[in-house]
């Protein structure tokens, strides 16, 4: 896993070595400080003159000068290493989502892709920083004053090799202790907002039924719930202020007692000694704090690594041939044997045994219920996703022996959950064909029926979509999308319930639309209504993954029990609306 | 409108913030922030008393010691040490009670300050939901939360206990020495103005890294959403490139960010040390030059003691310990007033007014005939009005009748989006609203629910003025079936049964049977216990809306609001959809957002709306016969959305 990750550093390893590189100058410096100290001090006592002290006094102001300036540096090459691998972690996981299949974007949701980007990024930026800063200067702190208290006095140090144990053993249980009780909290927790989440979104229902003292009480016992959570796991860590301060506070009564009862007996006056052995022991312990305090920040960076590796590691399961095809010859599409699956492993089969044979041109109309599968069925055409068995031919050549982009510039699909992006409406539709031409982009919109409503905007096609085209309506939003699949003048078009929120008459004249100016385009439309795919040449009723029929309205009309039902149930309450139209 | 924007104005600061959370807590634990103080108080006076102690030893100990031997001061040490390892227990206590009793604080606090988030959320107007984002309420709960929670546990009491020890270790060097004292105070102004401009400069780079970071995870976020489309229109390469301009900015913005934070605290450390060796370079010449000491007792002819200059380093040491603690909880800090003061704008937001005083309760008819309250569900409802100025109470037979007249409203003051509405809905009538989308359907069935309340008009349920009836009762006597179904994380059972939280399994039952969700829940492996989570992510379309319906049944309101659903469901479902509806509406006054033919054509009165006015209402064949709008869009011409 770290390696995987590592592989992100890249150009940042240079900064990723310096850092550490000065924190242990930086260290060093901090460390000779105090031992020159005793040196100045004892001069002072002993040998006072001003030559003494200005010699020894700038000596110490250059080590602190020294140690400022390594000091600063290791800072600005620890900032710039951390945050240069979290531009290169979100750059490598969004380069690969660009590579996914169909299949690994199913894997992954949203908002799942979008927190593994931010905050597990944001995490792991963090533990870096504190890697390469913290986790060097700790350890090195620590060793460094433990080798200069010995050199200062041993019979004093080794006081310092009990209270090291005493408060690493300390912090360390508690860690450990903390460690599931703050997982399961955390849960908790997660929980709670979830709660709070689908209050605010049903917030309506809430007041329509008067349940806003219902949902205080229950608010109330689940936050309770996790404050008492919490506040387990939170008496723990009150355990490590105090264990810290003993450590401390032992170190220095000791050094009090054992520096003045040596330097009485001696006869020396040690006064500096005990002083510089105090400053030893408060960078001592404070470093184990400090350890402690990488531990827990990788040990929450951790679960984040683990799924930002995740997206690295998706590999994606559709390639490009070796000497791929780039030119697709017409739109006939054919379907032999196929059987489909989402996932290998899995028993249900998503399309079994299909066989279809559309000729260059035709309007195919697919019909049948939620779950049968329709749009596995066409989603297969500009492999989206790759058949389990059996082939798949688009002009006449398997699908995967095409060039992968050659093929679906060919073969458009308007998707059932379709999105539009921020950006004016122009922008929008040369998705399709980014050197379209303005006219030409008034040529796809008259026959998706969108150049009207267009117009009917102050700005016309410079019109700014908000996210997801929230300031258009359904169907609005639907006729832009099929202009915008237009635009590539596909060879092949799929139409995947892309009508459903157009009006009837609206919905008849893209048909007609699409009948008189696009011939030649082999057409499939989804739907669920049977007026969308009534005139259609052929007409496929598709139950639970397999063919049920394939023919003409007539036909099906006269022998298709399901699509009899269909009908039947859509034209029953609309029979009067014939009634009208035919006055 | 005109408060909120009185609010905005005056922004309050980060001191009135800082004020009123300590307000906020001390309601709640008066006793224990005492408590606290004074254990912080004691322990960073126990810190601060080792440089005391230290210079004690040395002139006490020490310097008489080597002349007289280690018998002569061997008990005095003793009992110094004695009297230190007291303090030292003292404050160990301390700290082991103030860090116990903060952790009880932090959390109890956080705890009443959700729950008072929680319950002024529920009592806010659907107009706050509207002009705040789901987003931003909940970044109260999470971000602001966990702000507020960082620095309570931790930036407060570090920042007492380090005020504490600077007033304490002030107070010591005055006494030792005001010569070094001001040395070290000419240290000290240096560390503020580092802090100043290093401090501001990366306050400055962390505002816009954050701005950075919000780009970026708006783009990545509308990417990942559309990744499919950008696979089927080959954009990967643009969309990378698009990627890489906004990650290099921020970036670029977040390594200025982190590189000011970075340097800030080994500038203070190493200005300290810097500090240290001046303190000892100045007093060796003071004790060079034999400078008459100057303290609060007094001036000493006999100079500097060995033992001031120690212990003097050993202050100087902490005391720019403490401002680097100090500095380092600046940040903090900031982001935590920032937070608590979105979160006081919520907890400061005029909750939901309502004047009511007519309620609805269960009633029964006595033997004359007369109404009486009930104790049980009788299936009569009335309307029970007190009578102030005679202290009398009457009983009023729910039908419901709902009538609006000439009513006008608008969401914004001054932006009349409803015009001149007059509706007449007689008890058991079916009323369809039929138009664009935007043309104000929805808003007509939020007024009758008081969502919103009217500009002008009169809106009157059997005959009472709305506003007059109490709004919760006034909700209780209308089911509503909304487009979006928001179920909650519970069972299935609990679901139906949050339309009427007294309803028994078999009553809840029925009301599924009754919406035709029964057969689907069955055919679930754990039935009705089966749980829902994440707004019944398991279920599809479709069932959730048969569960929704089977809600409302089992509210059995008398009068009831739909909002049909404009999804595409596939046929089998739909119907079973329509079925429950119709069901639903057998009986019941209904008013029904209406996006299928069949749905409208069977309607008593049918609304057709455009632009937020009637602009046709009548019977099914009367609206026919006129051939006005209602006519385009049954045949056809006109969206139906």
């Amino acid at each position: 896993m770290l390696k995987k990750l590592a592989r992100s550093i890249r150009e940042f390893k240079l900064s990723s070595i310096l850092s550490p590189l000065f924190v242990t100058l930086e260290v060093a410096m901090e460390c000779i400080i105090p031992l020159y100290m005793v040196t100045m001090l004892d001069s002072i006592q002993e040998d006072n003159s001003l030559k003494n002290i200005i010699v020894n006094g700038v000596i110490l102001l250059l080590l602190a000068g020294f140690a400022l300036l390594f000091g600063i540096l290791s800072g600005k090459f620890a900032a710039t290493a951390s945050t240069g691998f979290a531009r290169n972690l979100r750059k490598d996981m969004y380069y690969r989502v660009q590579g996914f299949s169909f299949s690994n974007i199913d894997k992954f949701s949203t908002s799942s892709l979008v927190t593994r980007m931010t905050t597990d990024v944001a995490n792991v930026q963090m533990a870096y920083m504190m890697i390469i800063r913290i986790a060097f200067r700790a350890p090195i702190m620590l060793v460094f004053s433990l080798i200069m208290a010995f050199v200062l006095n041993p019979k004093i140090a080794w006081i310092f090799l009990i209270l090291i144990p005493i408060l690493a053993i300390g912090l360390f249980l508690m860690f450990r202790l903390v460690d599931p009780i703050f997982n399961r909290v955390f849960k908790k927790y997660d929980a709670m907002n979830a709660s709070i989440q689908e209050n605010i979104k049903g917030i309506r229902v809430v007041k329509s039924y008067v349940r806003d003292e219902y949902e205080n009480e229950k608010f109330a016992k689940t936050a309770d719930n996790v404050r008492w959570e919490f506040l387990k796991g939170e008496k723990i860590i009150a355990f490590a202020n105090p264990l810290m301060q003993f450590c401390m506070w032992s170190a220095i009564l000791l050094i009090c007692f054992l520096g003045t009862m040596f330097g009485v007996k001696n006869g020396v006056d040690n006064s500096s000694q005990i002083s510089s052995l105090i400053v030893y022991a408060t960078q001592i312990l404070s470093s184990l704090m400090m350890l402690n305090m990488v531990m827990i920040m990788i040990s929450i960076s951790k679960t984040s690594a683990k799924r930002i590796v995740e997206v690295l590691e998706e590999e994606s399961d559709l390639h490009n041939p070796e000497n791929p095809i780039y030119e697709v010859k017409d739109g006939s599409v054919r379907f032999e044997d196929v059987d489909f699956k989402y996932d290998i492993k899995a028993d249900r089969r998503a399309l079994k045994g299909v066989n279809l044979d559309i000729k260059s041109g035709e309007t195919v109309g697919i019909l049948g219920g939620t779950g049968s599968s329709k749009t596995s069925l066409v989603n297969l055409i500009p492999r989206l996703y790759d058949a389990t068995n059996g082939h798949v031919y688009v002009g006449g050549v398997n699908v995967k022996d095409y060039d992968l982009d050659a093929l679906r510039n060919q073969v458009a699909v308007v998707l059932q959950k379709n999105v539009l992006f921020s950006g004016t409406i122009k922008e929008n539709l040369r998705w399709g064909n980014p050197h379209a031409s303005d006219e030409e982009l008034e040529r796809v919109c008259r026959l998706a029926q969108a150049h009207e409503f267009i117009m009917g905007f102050p700005e016309k096609y410079d019109t700014y979509i908000e996210q997801g085209g929230s300031n258009v309506s359904g169907g609005q939003k639907q006729r832009l999308c099929i202009a915008r699949a237009l635009l590539k003048k596909p060879k092949i078009l799929i139409l995947d319930d892309s009508t459903s929120a157009v009006d009837t008459k609206t919905d008849a004249l893209i048909r007609t639309a699409f009948k008189e100016d696009i011939p030649d385009t082999t057409k499939f439309i989804i739907a669920q209504r049977v007026a969308s795919v009534q005139d259609a040449d052929k007409i496929i009723v598709m139950d639970g993954g397999s063919v049920a029929d394939i023919g003409t309205h007539d036909e099906l009309l006269a022998r298709n029990a399901i699509y009899q039902e269909v009908y039947y149930s859509q034209n029953k309450a609309n029979s009067s609306e014939e009634g009208v139209d035919g006055e | 409108m005109n408060k909120k924007n009185i609010q905005r104005q005056g922004k309050p600061g980060v001191l009135s913030i800082l004020g009123r959370l300590l307000k906020f807590m001390f309601k709640y634990y008066k006793v224990q922030l005492v408590v606290v103080a004074i254990c912080i108080t004691l322990n960073s006076m126990a810190a601060i008393s080792s440089s005391i102690f230290l210079k004690v030893i040395i002139s006490n100990v020490i310097e008489p010691g080597i002349a007289g031997g280690w018998e002569s001061v061997k008990t005095k040490l003793y009992s110094i040490i004695a009297l230190m390892a007291g303090v030292y227990v003292v404050g160990l206590i301390c700290s082991f009670v103030y860090n116990r009793l903060m952790a009880y604080v932090t959390q109890g606090f956080l705890y009443h300050m959700r729950r008072d988030m929680f319950e002024k959320m529920q009592s806010l107007p659907i107009r706050y939901f509207d002009t705040h984002t789901h987003g931003d309420v909940m970044s109260c709960y999470t971000n602001d939360t966990d702000a507020i929670r960082q620095m309570i546990s931790q930036s407060l009491p570090q920042a007492y206990a380090s005020f504490v020890a600077m007033i304490t270790l002030i107070v010591t060097m005055l006494s030792m020495s005001i010569w070094l004292t001001l040395v070290v105070f000419v240290g000290v102004v240096a560390m503020l103005m580092v802090t100043k401009t290093i401090g501001g400069k990366s306050a400055k780079h962390f505002i816009k890294q954050q701005m950075s970071i919000g780009r970026s995870e708006g783009f990545v976020e509308e990417m990942m959403n559309g990744q499919k489309v950008i696979k089927v229109f080959c954009h990967e390469e643009q969309s990378k490139r698009d990627f890489d301009a906004i990650n290099d900015q921020l970036f670029k913005d977040a390594e200025k960010a982190n590189s000011y934070g970075n340097i800030l605290m080994p500038m203070l450390g190493n200005i300290g040390y810097a500090l240290y060796v001046v303190v000892a370079i100045i007093g060796g010449v003071f004790v060079l030059y034999n400078v008459p000491n100057l303290s609060l007792t007094g001036l000493s002819k006999a100079g500097v003691e060995m033992g001031v200059i120690i212990s003097f380093l050993n202050m100087s040491r902490q005391f720019s310990f403490n401002i680097g603690q100090v500095s380092s909880q600046v940040n903090s800090v900031v982001m935590a007033t920032a937070g608590a003061g979105r979160i006081f704008e919520l907890l400061d937001q005029v909750p939901e007014t309502d004047e009511g005083y007519v309620t609805l309760v269960n009633a029964k008819e006595d033997g004359d005939g007369n109404l009486c309250e009930s104790e049980e569900r009788t299936g009569i409802w009335a309307w029970k009005h007190p009578h102030k100025a005679e202290g009398t109470v009457t009983y009023q037979r729910l039908t419901g009748d709902i009538e609006l007249n000439e009513v006008d409203f608008g969401y914004v003051e001054n932006k009349i989006v409803l015009h001149d509405v007059t509706i007449h809905a007689n008890k058991g009538q079916k009323i369809a609203f039929v138009g664009a989308t935007g043309a104000g359907k929805t808003t007509i069935t939020n007024l009758i629910n008081r969502f919103y309340d009217i500009a002008d008009g009169k809106i009157r349920y059997d005959g009472i003025n709305i506003n007059k009836i109490k709004k919760g009762d006034l909700r209780r006597s209308l089911g509503i079936v909304l487009q979006d179904t928001n179920l909650f994380t519970g069972t299935i059972m609990d679901n139906i049964r949050y339309g009427r939280l007294d309803a028994t399994d078999e009553e809840c039952i029925a009301a599924a049977k009754l919406a035709n969700a029964h057969d689907f829940i069955t055919r679930l492996p754990s039935g009705y216990s089966t749980m829902l989570t994440g707004d019944g992510a398991n279920l599809s379309q479709g069932q959730k809306q048969l569960l929704s319906i089977a809600r409302a049944a089992v509210a059995d309101a008398p009068v009831m609001i739909l909002d049909e659903a404009t999804s595409s469901i596939d046929t089998r479902t739909e119907a079973l959809v329509q079925q429950g509806m119709d069901r639903l509406m057998e009986g019941r006054t209904v008013f029904i957002i209406a996006h299928r033919l069949s749905t409208v054509q069977n309607s008593d009165v049918i609304i057709v709306l455009d632009h937020g006015r009637i602009i046709e209402k009548g019977s099914h064949e009367e609206l026919i016969a006129l051939k006005g709008q209602y006519y385009q869009l049954y045949t056809g011409a006109f969206e139906l959305e």
